[in-house]
This record gives structure tokens, sequence and C-alpha cells, in this order.
């Protein structure tokens, strides 16, 4: 909204618009004159390739987006063939960047709808719907003596932002950067990294292409970064990494010091429709075992829930619940909704696997 | 009143089976078109709400308030029609845009959405013209099916059914009040005062917009604002109320027991609509005008299939219908309106059996 709400008199001019476009409100009607009027919406301003499969676009949000803090990341709406489809990127500038825009890094995932169509097809000038900047892979207020980042593939995304963010407030602490790709020309922010290693002699970075040296192992920290121990310690990257790291630091008793951050992988489809599945009804806190070929009021209601419905053959769309996580099938067609957010059919939708769902 | 005419049980499966076909191929390939469509439509909307609404405060000049009014009655009746009645359905649902989706839209009338969909999604769209559980056959006050028992009350039809004409609004608003059916003591007092309260809260709203906010901004053109205001939704009353009566009153048109759709099959179901709807011929401006409902027929088939891809479902449906040998009840919009008129002329009087088509045997 581009109502400023501080003074009474605008209060009572936004409440006399609000009534004058009831039942929308009257930034559906600016909404159809201009576009930038909402925060939660941005414009791409710039796409910029970033190894063969992945592009680093550069977005302006609408006028009052709320700045992230370095290491976190954003969800965003890409309309595809007409349907909204949400995804969650780190984002890889510094907060502090003067020009209001950030950027984000995105790199295809074979198969993926969303990033394929991101790196492949979107346009300078496009609009995405964005949500707020969230997460906890943040750097602390008070810096750690000594830094470590251990990121691979497109893990790098937050940790760039959060040394991009040391950089711009002129406070960078001993760090150690180790970054894996396969090779130099598939490495995400490679020649960034090195730009900011040349400025801060504090900063050490080593590039690791695993193609020629093989897979990182933590046992090679004893000469990248020997001081590991001692340090506070970032990872972002594949699971496999992330959960070699997490046994290696929890051997060292020391799991305290080590931060990740996952990019959740998505779920796929391939469950058996009569395997054996367990609901989780977020909102009534409690759970139900069934199968995949049985639609989740079915479920809701042998728990005891009493879920609004309606014909309970798909058509009135009074049963209509938001899907938290997991994936779910529609019996009549098979269409699979998978996207966290989802408002689904409950009396034609089966679970895929485990599921939670806001009832 | 209909059993289950025209087709054995394989039949009306097949039949379904060949529905259900062309419901999921146009679901797969609803896109990137379709999408632009509804928001153009909105885009349209909106501009001839704010360009009706701004010559209306010029309505002192006959020109400009004849243009205003008619600007704003298009502007309500797309609203009503081709967007809020379509949006409410969950046509749009698949484009998750949680902008245009059935579980926040709003209308610009006196019924609340959430009634409405219950009320006209579920209990419609699923009984439809089954006497007795389907409250549009009649709203409740009109005798709509010669299966409805006769009272002295239907001899002033003709005069509710002007009335509800032209108030046809409040009239669906009250309708989900359902006050008949606390009269039958099938709901409780509570149930309807709760709901009745949703309707007051929001006709306030509707009425201090259109009969009191707009006419005071524009000053001492007061009464031309008002006068438009009033004049739009009641033009926009007429024509829902034409449109609407035109899907199940026409000839031809079945009514159902009760019994009959006990353990209903898909097939069946997907009959029952066919036998109870009708279309109306027109234009693309007109279909555009009546929220697609002159494709009453592919409407009640797939209620939640998007409205502008029902003019090149319809040939494919009459085609299913030649094939099956099943009717398909489309007219002229004068013969629609025409025969609806007549039936609720002639069941305000007892008997009237002759209108409740004889279905052919299977």
């Amino acid at each position: 909204m581009a109502f400023d709400l501080s003074s009474a008199p605008r209060r009572v001019l936004a409440r006399f618009a609000a009534a004058l476009s009831y039942p929308l409100t009257p930034a559906d009607y600016f909404g159809t004159v201009r576009a930038d009027g909402d925060a939660l919406q941005g414009s791409v301003e710039s796409v910029r390739r970033a190894a063969p499969d992945a592009v680093t676009l550069t977005i302006r949000p609408g006028r009052g987006f709320a700045r992230h803090v370095a290491g976190q990341f954003v969800r965003i709406g890409i309309d595809i063939d007409g349907v909204r489809h949400w995804r969650c990127y780190s984002i890889s500038s510094a907060p502090e960047r003067a020009d209001g825009c950030f950027t984000l890094t995105v790199k295809a995932v074979p198969g993926g709808r969303v990033s394929t169509y991101i790196v492949d097809r979107l346009a300078v000038g496009a609009r995405v719907q964005l949500s707020e900047p969230a997460g906890a892979f943040t750097l602390p207020e008070r810096l750690p003596a000594r830094l470590l980042f251990v990121t691979a593939g497109s893990g790098i995304t937050p940790v760039m932002s959060m040394l991009a963010s040391l950089d711009a407030r002129g406070v960078m602490p001993y760090a150690t950067v180790i970054h894996c790709a396969p090779d130099a020309d598939q490495m995400i922010h490679g020649d960034e990294l090195a730009r900011l290693a040349e400025r801060h002699p504090r900063l050490r970075l080593h590039r690791i292409y695993t193609r020629q040296s093989g897979r990182f192992t933590p046992e090679q920290l004893e000469t990248l970064c020997p001081e590991w121990r001692l340090s506070e310690t970032w990872a972002c990257g594949p699971d496999a990494l992330l959960q070699t790291l997490e046994a290696h630091w929890q051997q060292a008793g020391i799991a305290g010091q080590l931060h990740v951050e996952r990019f959740r992988p998505r779920q796929l489809a391939g469950v058996p429709a009569d395997a054996a599945v367990t609901v989780r009804f977020a909102r009534s806190g409690c759970s139900a075992a069934g199968r995949g070929d049985q639609p989740v009021l079915e479920l809701a209601e042998l728990q005891g829930l009493a879920p609004a419905s309606g014909c309970r053959m798909g058509i009135c769309h009074g049963c209509i619940a938001t899907l938290r996580s997991g994936a779910v099938r529609d019996l009549r067609d098979g269409t699979v909704h998978a996207e966290e957010g989802d408002q689904v059919q409950i009396c034609v939708c089966a679970p895929v696997g485990d599921v939670e769902i806001e009832l | 009143m209909t059993t289950t005419p025209y087709l054995t049980a394989e039949q009306a499966e097949a039949f379904g089976r060949e529905l259900d076909a062309i419901r999921d191929e146009v679901r797969a390939s609803l896109g990137e078109q379709d999408a632009a469509y509804i928001r153009r439509l909105i885009r349209i909307q909106r501009g001839l709400d704010i360009g009706g609404r701004a010559l209306l405060f010029a309505g002192v000049l006959p020109p400009a308030w004849i243009a205003g009014t008619a600007l704003l009655s298009v502007a309500k009746i797309l609203e009503n029609m081709e967007i809020g009645h379509n949006v409410m359905h969950a046509q749009w649902d698949w484009m998750k845009d949680p902008k245009i989706h059935s579980s926040t839209w709003e209308w610009d009338t006196a019924c609340p959405a959430d009634q409405w969909k219950h009320s006209h999604n579920y209990m419609h769209h699923t009984y439809t013209n089954v006497v007795g559980m389907d409250r549009d056959v009649g709203y409740g006050i009109l005798r709509m099916s010669p299966q409805q028992k006769w009272s002295v009350w239907n001899l002033g039809q003709p005069v509710y059914n002007a009335l509800l004409a032209g108030l046809f609004q409040y009239g669906v608003a009250l309708h989900d009040v359902e006050f008949d059916q606390v009269i039958e003591g099938k709901k409780t007092w509570r149930d309807a005062w709760k709901r009745l309260k949703a309707v007051v809260r929001k006709t306030r709203k509707q009425t201090l917009k259109d009969y009191v906010l707009f006419p005071a901004l524009a000053g001492p053109f007061f009464f031309y604002v008002l006068a438009g205001n009033a004049t739009a939704n009641f033009i926009r009353n007429l024509w829902a109320y034409a449109i609407i009566f035109c899907g199940h009153f026409p000839a031809g048109t079945h009514t159902f027991s009760a019994e009959s759709v006990e353990n209903e099959t898909r097939g069946r179901w997907y009959l029952r609509q066919l036998l109870g709807s009708c279309n109306i011929r027109g234009g693309r401006l007109f279909h555009i005008l009546s929220g697609n409902l002159s494709h009453q027929i592919e409407h009640h088939l797939f209620p939640d299939l998007p409205s502008n891809r029902y003019a090149e479902i319809a040939p494919r449906v009459q085609a299913l219908c030649e094939k099956y040998g099943l009717p398909y009840n489309t007219g002229s919009f004068a013969r629609q309106f025409g025969t609806t008129t007549w039936r609720v002329l002639r069941l305000s009087l007892p008997g009237g059996q002759s209108l409740e088509p004889q279905p052919v045997a299977a």
C-alpha cells in the first residue's frame, strides 16, 4: 500500500478510501494503474550468467521491502505458464548495497521446473513476487575472532552475502573460505571471492575443483584450516557434505560451533499409491496413519476431525486446505501438488508419502 | 420427475469417462493465455468502474449521466458474473495467485462470499435440480417444478418473481439465510440469525459505498450520483436474474427426486447436470456479460474449469450428446427467457405436470 498511516488525517483518509473501494482495497485499483506500489513484488533488473547452468539475478523489490540480514533467503514467486511457483533462494548481495536491489544466484536443477525456467527463460523486466527475507543462517552481531566457511555449488550464495557485507562494512575478521565446484567454469562466485581475497589479507580462499582433486573431505581441514576447531563455522551445500561435516564436528565435541543451511530437496512422487503414510494435521496437532489411496479428508475424519467439506467429489472446493509439507495427488487425474502453501482439495487428494496439512 | 432416463448403467459410465477426458485435457492445457484473459478482464472491469463513477460526478449533464450509469452497470455485471461468480468457483485457483483465488475473493453484492460458496458451489452444484435438495429450484419462494406442492401463496408468484428480479442481490443474500428451512424446522433461528448478521454487515458496507459516500463526494450533485448508482445496481440485478433464471427453468429442463440421486455414480451425476441445465445462444460479448452462464451446461459439467474455455468445450459436449442420444437444451435468449417466464406463470396455478419432459427410456 502506498499510504503512510502515521497521522490521524491520513488514517481517516485511508478508511474513507477503503470504504469507497469495498469489497476491494484502494491498492487493487491503484494496482491497475501502477505496478510498483507493492513491496512484495519486484522486477528483474539484470540476468547475468554465473556458470554454464546458473544465472545471477538482480532484483529491484517494491518500495518498503524489508532489508535482509546477510545469509538470509527470500522466497520468490514466478508465474510459469500462468501458474505461480514459489522457491527459496539465498540472497547473495550485501544488505549494505546502495541501490536497494539484491541478487540471487540460481542453478538449474535437472528436471527442476522453476530453476530451469529462471536459468533459460527469465528475462530482464519480468515481474516476480517476493516474501520478506527470512532465515537464521546469519552472522552474530559480535563477530567471532575466526570464521570458517565451507560451501559447495550454489551453497556459496548466503556466504557470498556475508562476505560482501563484511567487506562493505570494512570489518573483515580472520576468515577461511573453502568453496567446492566440479571445475573453475562451473564455480559460482569464484571470481568475486578471488577479488575479495585479494583486497583482504585476512581472508584465505581455497577453491576446490572436485573433478581435478576429488571430493572435499573433513580431513583436509588440517591443512586448509588448521585452526578449524577454534573457528565458528558456517556451511552450506548438498546434504551429503553437510552430514559429513556434522559428524566431524560432533566427533570433535564442538557441534555447537557449526552452523548449516540446507536447501531442502524437493519431494518426488515416486511413492506407490497404496504405500503406508503419515498425515500430520498441523492445527489440530494430531497425526493419522493411512494409505496413499485414501483422501486426506477421509483420514482427517477417521481421526475425529471435522474439517469443512461439501460435495466430496471435487467440484465445490469447500474443503480446500493448505499444504505445509510433502505432496498430495489428485485421485481423479493424478495431478501432484507438492509446493508448500498449495491449496488442495482434501476430498479428492491423497497423500504421496508423509504429508503435513493445515487442518 | 425423472429417475434414470436415457442411458443404461454402462452407457452412463462411458459418457462420464468421455467427459472426464475432456476435463483432464482442458485442465492440462491451461496456461499463460488463460491467466492473461482473467487479469485483463479484471483490469478492464476496474477501469469501467472508475470511468463510470467519474462520469457520474458530471451527472448533471445528461449524456455524462447516461454514459456513467451504463459503464458502471457493465462494470457491476462483469464483476458479479464473469469475474466474481467464476473466481469463487475456484476456476482460477490453478494460477495460485492469492488475489484471484476462491478462498480470498469477495464480491460487489449483498451476499457474503462464504455463504454463497456453500449454498451455490456445494448445495446447488452438487444437487442440481433435485427437488427438496437444490434450493435454487424456486429459491424457497417460487414454485418452479410441478413436483413442488402448490399452495395458495403461489397465486402471487408473478408478483414475487418481479420483485425478485428487481431486488435480486438481496434475494440471493436472503436465500442463503434459509428462512424457509427455519420455518420447516430444519435449521435453528440461531443459525439464521448468524447468517443474517453477516448479510446485514455486508449490505451496510455496500450501501454506504453506493448510496452515501460516492454521492457525498459529488457534493451538490449528490442525487445524480445516487440515482446513477441505484440504476446501475438495478440493471445488474435484472440482468443477473434473467441470465440465472435461464439456466435451469426453460422448457425441456428436467427436475429430479431425492431418491433418484441416492448412490448416484459419476456418470449419472454428469447426466443429471446435463438434463437440468440450459444454454443460451449468443455472441462473444453476450457470453462474457452472462459470465459464460450462457454455457450453463458446460459450467455444470465442469464448474471449476475457467469460463473462457466453455465456448470451445460446448461443441464437443454437444457432439457427445448426439452420440449418446441425449437432449442438449440450447436456444435464443427470447426462447429460454420466454419459456421460463411461462413456467413462473403456469406454476402459480395448481398442476402443470406437462412442463416436466418425458425421458426416453434407455
